[in-house]
């Protein structure tokens, strides 16, 4: 059964958000956030620098400081749960800046993906199908790969775990256009099997174009949040910038 | 006029003390007995080497486990000066500040090469370098060492308790000299750069600060004074000696833990380790080698639970500091420090 | 001449295998968790100290002995990462300093009070004594030649293992960037001590080819140390190989300084380390 033959609104949540408030020492990065994810959708998170965007996500796999709030993902509570837990239950985070591991080969940066993560239909086959360049590339060391390159290996390494929740932060920072455009060409296509994707962006239009919902981000508190058919890109502005 | 804060009491009647244990060191051979006397000596010498090593780590981020090299230099520059080339007792003293000081600079300038734990052990191998060629130099007693000659040793009183009191003064001496001359140079631009440094690093390099000018000035200050400490354990232990003079475990192992207990990047921290060591070696020194032992264990329980020492640990309910090095910025107003 | 000299080499290259020995673990623990371990010395030695007990208790010989004890050598080790040094990873030096000191001294004087001052040596055997003819210029003795192929081939499995293994490359990650292995759901606490139980297991194995060949006593830890340290240093860090170049030089030096007299032969080893950093800081084969 296809997820998205059920429509967003009335299948339950695969991710489920209240009132989270992320803290490190005595800062507060969010505010009382709601949010939710269902399986088979893309949701698109917009919001400034500083807005609060990469707590959000860090929070969601357990490496921030603080943080309290509810956060139910297939009826499991995260907050109660360590990162390697999360991950092995099916919620995979492409870190901001890539964060490959620089010495190890494209292979190993992708099978320490598939040895954290649960067993499921995407597979190596599968990777490299949707990122054909990682196949002719895998024994080279990560290093030398450029920069939309090695977006794909973090992408492909967090696919590798089945994810049923993809979690993405700024996945489109420092790349040039037409990389960006292969990026978010693949991105509906993982949507289409079936996983939930998060995108985090401070460039609307992408992330706008493939999202099916979207929140705005302002100074830690959604300020905003809807279909993008459904709102005006003036409106969308205003509250991305505080008007 | 306002009244005090029981904090700014309390810091009162601590300064008050230590005032008053001040001017009953001065008055000590009146006072105390010669066994009381030695025991003092030992006290200033090892807390003259507490506030050098606490100066460079806790200030110049050098963290040194070679310090003992220059207390060994100056044991046997002493020795050299005074017995080799028959230089005046009172003069050799000086003549081995003076060496410990040269000698210091090559020193540095190997060590300086190295970064961070390299450093560190890096101090180690130069301090055993030292020693080495100690033990190998002709006329000073090779690897068993030699005893001070007579004449040298009555040079500094004719009687032992006379020689007890000059020696028991000249620790004295070293050890508010080298507390006014740390003090003097935390106050100064220098010590400003330096408590930038021990705050953070980066931000005082960034903030326009000479790290590596005053790294260099840092290393070279503490070494005449190690040197001088070197003199006065010879003077204490009549001897020289490869083992000896140049101790890891005396001048630098038993020094860091002292610094690290008392509280580490404060003037405060050597007095109180100082004490604590003397406190806990003196109810010890029956368990053999559970002493080190039991040092070790607490030194590491203090570094992972308080960092900053015993001195910390007052520092967190109280933040007056009893001696003052903080800088005001305008007029004084009262005496809390902005630091935290 | 020329023959003293090329046997002075030959010697001292064999010496190095030792060395290389007692150094792979510190390589180890200063390449992944980035800190110097002043206990590392200390640590070969209370191996030794144990491998002597329990050969002695079981009537074993010594190599036997070593053996059976890697096990739990790993386990000793895994441990050690996991209550004590974890808490001072990623620190700053003092803290790794002060600490590893204070375990250093705790085990210098535990051994003490258990042992005695007294030095001991284990018996290896024939192995000990035998001898291979060179060429007929040199003699070498088995047994160092025997030392120095167990070094070459401990670092060709660890190379191999670091660099092939799945959990090789996950220690590496580590290394490259706790923080993102974190996020992506490795656990650097269990990788961390993981990598410090193979360093037990590689204390081990120098534990028992030091005690074989020569005397130990409680106290000398710290020349260990300062010999596996100069060894990693010059070598290189993060250069598995480089250790055993380093190892191999400083045997040399020493052996060279040993003709003069036993103060030479440490001063030798020191001046050439000495000599190396200051030309080259970062070490002769250093990865950066």
């Amino acid at each position: 059964m296809s997820a998205r033959s059920v429509s967003a609104e009335t299948a339950a949540p695969l991710l489920s958000v209240e009132k989270l408030s992320v803290y490190y020492d005595q800062f507060r990065a969010t505010h009382d956030i709601d949010l939710c994810v269902s399986a088979g959708e893309i949701v698109s998170i917009i919001g400034a620098n500083g807005a609060g965007k990469s707590s959000f996500l860090k929070a969601l796999v357990r490496q921030v400081d603080r943080s309290s709030g509810v956060l139910r993902f297939a009826g499991m509570d995260l907050a109660a749960m360590s990162t390697p837990q999360i991950v092995a239950a099916g919620v995979a985070l492409v870190p901001e800046g890539r964060r490959l591991f620089p010495s190890l080969t494209v292979f190993e940066n992708l099978r320490i993906g598939w040895e954290l993560g649960r067993r499921g239909p995407i597979d190596y086959k599968k990777v490299y199908e949707w990122f054909p360049v990682l196949s002719e590339r895998a024994d080279q060391p990560a290093r030398v790969l450029s920069g939309g390159q090695q977006q794909m290996v973090a992408l492909g390494r967090a696919l590798l775990t089945n994810p049923r929740l993809l979690l993405c932060d700024e996945i489109s920072l420092g790349l040039a256009p037409v990389v960006i455009g292969q990026l978010y060409e693949i991105i509906p296509k993982i949507r289409d099997s079936g996983i939930g994707i998060v995108v985090v962006e401070q460039d609307i239009g992408r992330s706008l174009a493939v999202a099916d919902r979207f929140y705005c981000f302002l100074e830690g508190r959604v300020s905003l949040s809807g279909r993008p058919g459904d709102v005006d890109r003036d409106v969308i502005m205003q509250h991305y910038f505080g008007l | 006029m306002r009244s005090m804060s029981p904090a700014e009491i309390l810091a009162l009647v601590l300064r008050a003390a230590l005032m008053l244990a001040a001017m009953a060191c001065v008055a000590g051979p009146w006072l105390f007995s010669l066994n009381d006397l030695s025991l003092l000596t030992e006290f200033f010498t090892l807390l003259t080497l507490a506030l050098m090593w606490n100066l460079l780590a806790g200030y110049a981020d050098i963290i040194s486990v070679g310090q003992h090299a220059f207390v060994g230099i100056g044991a046997y520059a002493f020795y050299g000066l005074t017995v080799l080339a028959k230089v005046d007792p009172w003069m050799a003293i000086a003549g081995a500040m003076a060496i410990t000081f040269l000698l210091a600079i090559p020193a540095m300038a190997v060590i300086f090469r190295l970064r961070m734990a390299y450093l560190a052990v890096g101090t180690w191998v130069v301090a055993e370098v030292f020693l080495l060629v100690a033990g190998k130099l002709p006329g000073f007693g090779g690897g068993s060492g030699v005893s001070l000659p007579i004449p040298i040793v009555k040079a500094f009183g004719g009687s032992l308790s006379g020689r007890t009191q000059t020696i028991y003064f000249m620790s004295l001496v070293l050890a508010v000299a080298a507390f006014l001359a740390t003090w003097a140079l935390l106050r100064s631009r220098i010590g400003l750069g330096l408590t930038a440094m021990r705050d953070n690093e980066e931000a005082a390099g960034s903030a326009g600060v000479n790290l590596r000018r005053v790294r260099i000035l840092s290393f070279l200050w503490t070494a005449p004074f190690l040197g001088l400490a070197g003199v006065l354990v010879t003077l204490q232990k009549l001897r020289i000696a490869p083992a000896a003079s140049f101790s890891i475990m005396d001048w630098t192992i038993f020094i860091i833990f002292i610094v690290v207990i008392g509280g580490i990047g404060s003037l405060e921290g050597p007095i109180i380790g100082t004490i604590v060591f003397f406190l806990l070696r003196e109810n010890l020194s029956g368990y053999g080698a559970w002493y080190p032992i039991i040092l070790g264990a607490v030194s590491i329980a203090v570094i992972l639970t308080e960092p900053r020492g015993l001195w910390g640990l007052w520092r967190r309910f109280n933040t007056l500091e009893v001696i003052p090095v903080s800088h005001r910025i305008g007029a004084p107003v009262d005496d809390k420090t902005i630091e935290p | 001449m020329l023959v003293t000299i090329l046997n002075l080499v030959v010697q001292g290259v064999l010496t190095g295998g030792l060395y290389a020995l007692f150094a792979i673990g510190l390589s180890i623990s200063f390449g992944v968790m980035r800190f110097i371990n002043i206990a590392h010395g200390d640590l070969i030695v209370l191996a030794s100290f144990l491998l002597m007990t329990f050969a002695n208790a079981f009537g074993l010989n010594p190599f036997v002995a070593a053996v059976m004890m890697l096990p739990a050598a790993f386990i000793f080790g895994y441990g050690l990462q996991r209550v004590l040094l974890q808490r001072i990873v990623g620190k700053n030096v003092l803290p790794v300093i002060l600490v590893t000191f204070g375990l250093a001294i705790i085990i210098q004087n535990g051994l003490l009070e258990i042992y005695g001052p007294d030095t001991r040596k284990l018996s290896g055997g024939a192995i000990e004594v035998a001898s291979i003819n060179l060429g007929g210029l040199i003699d070498i003795g088995v047994y160092p030649l025997a030392i120095f192929l167990t070094a070459v081939a401990t670092l060709a499995f660890l190379d191999f293992f670091f660099h092939r293994s799945a959990i090789g490359a996950r220690i590496r990650a580590v290394t490259d960037d706790p923080q993102a292995a974190a996020l992506i759901g490795l656990s650097p606490a269990r990788i961390y001590s993981f990598a410090m139980g193979i360093v037990m297991v590689t204390i081990v194995i120098a534990a028992c080819c030091m005690s074989v060949w020569s005397n130990f006593d409680p106290a000398i830890g710290p020349s260990r140390l300062l010999t596996a340290f100069e060894a990693v240093a010059m070598g290189g860090l993060g250069s598995l190989w480089g250790t055993l170049a380093g190892g191999i030089m400083l045997g040399v030096a020493q052996n060279f300084g040993a003709q003069f007299d036993a103060a030479w032969q440490t001063l030798a080893q020191h001046l050439l380390f000495l000599v190396v950093l200051a030309l080259r800081p970062q070490g002769l084969f250093s990865k950066g």
